[in-house]
């Protein structure tokens, strides 16, 4: 997700969007990215948080979530 | 006669370009391959405009994981001369050569004009042969131009004289500051969104002033100025 401080004007659009379609009451959108890996057991949440920060956001501009989930 | 190695990823299109304006200023451009497992002895570097890799994950992105950029960082830290346009501004922060990054046009439209820019910074290996506070004319074609990094990272590139080039009659992109380019601390690496490579000559471009960057860098190679 883009970090709160920094611009941006693509969710701002969807919500500007939002009302000419009917749908009041939305204050504010922020558009990110949203990546699903299969991996095997022998990947951990430290190597998660590695490919997290270091190739699959930007930490200059992007915060990032990782969650695991069972397939 | 000066080496000037010009990158090719999958996806650039402006290495045409940028090789014909180092052999207009007089150097050898030398073509680089991403994959490439050496400079070829090059004396300086240029990552050119375009789509490197698609564009895919985000601008530069990938690009930065090639072979030939290993090397390129390497050289860079040890003080080779490496200019970056456009999408190679994009590596190059991505890279880490350069601070911030560059996002998506506060407009969200894809610019693409004749833009004036204002040169700030005359003591980079690139841009000797400029007058502080001169003005040109260059085309700039990017949608993800918006050049952001922490305010403090801006404070301390306006403090340093880090600024290179600034956006002048209007910001096409809301970049803070209205910052076109920036310089490492050792002034060796420059990047900059918009194409001075397409303006090296009034017949193809908006002016010749262009030109000055790749006659600085070779004036800087063979020891004069800077």
């Amino acid at each position: 997700m883009p970090k709160p401080e920094i611009l941006d004007p693509q969710g701002q659009a969807v919500a500007r969007a939002l009302p000419r379609l009917g749908f009041e009451g939305v204050s504010d959108v922020r558009q990110g990215k949203h990546f699903v890996l299969e991996v095997d057991d022998s990947v951990d949440d430290d190597t998660l948080a590695k490919i997290a920060e270091g190739f699959l956001s930007n930490p200059v501009i992007e915060d990032f979530v990782v969650r695991r989930a069972d397939a | 006669m000066s080496k000037v190695g010009v990158i090719t990823f999958p996806g650039t299109l402006d290495d045409g370009d940028a090789a014909r304006a180092v052999r207009h200023a007089g150097g050898e451009p030398v073509a680089l391959w991403h994959a490439d497992a050496d400079l070829h002895g090059v004396d300086a570097v240029i990552v050119p405009g375009g789509f490197s890799y698609g564009d895919y994950l985000r601008a530069g992105a990938i690009a930065r994981f090639a072979p030939v950029m290993g090397l390129v960082i390497e050289a860079a830290q040890g003080g080779l001369p490496v200019l970056g346009i456009c999408n190679g501004f994009q590596v190059l922060c991505e890279a880490g050569l350069l601070p911030g990054a560059l996002a998506r046009n506060a407009g969200l439209h894809f610019v693409c004009h004749d833009q004036r820019i204002r040169v700030e910074n005359v003591q980079t290996a690139w841009t000797t042969r400029y007058w502080a506070g001169g003005e040109f004319v260059v085309p700039v074609k990017s949608i993800e131009g918006r050049f952001v990094a922490e305010k403090s990272t801006v404070d301390e590139l306006e403090r340093d004289g880090r600024v290179v080039f600034r956006y002048a009659g209007g910001n096409p992109n809301g970049s803070m500051n209205d910052i076109a380019g920036i310089c490492s601390a050792n002034r060796r690496v420059v990047g900059l969104m918009p194409h001075p490579e397409h303006a090296i000559d009034p017949l193809t471009g908006p002016s010749g002033d262009g030109i000055g960057l790749f006659t600085s860098v070779l004036d800087n190679l063979a020891g004069v100025g800077g």
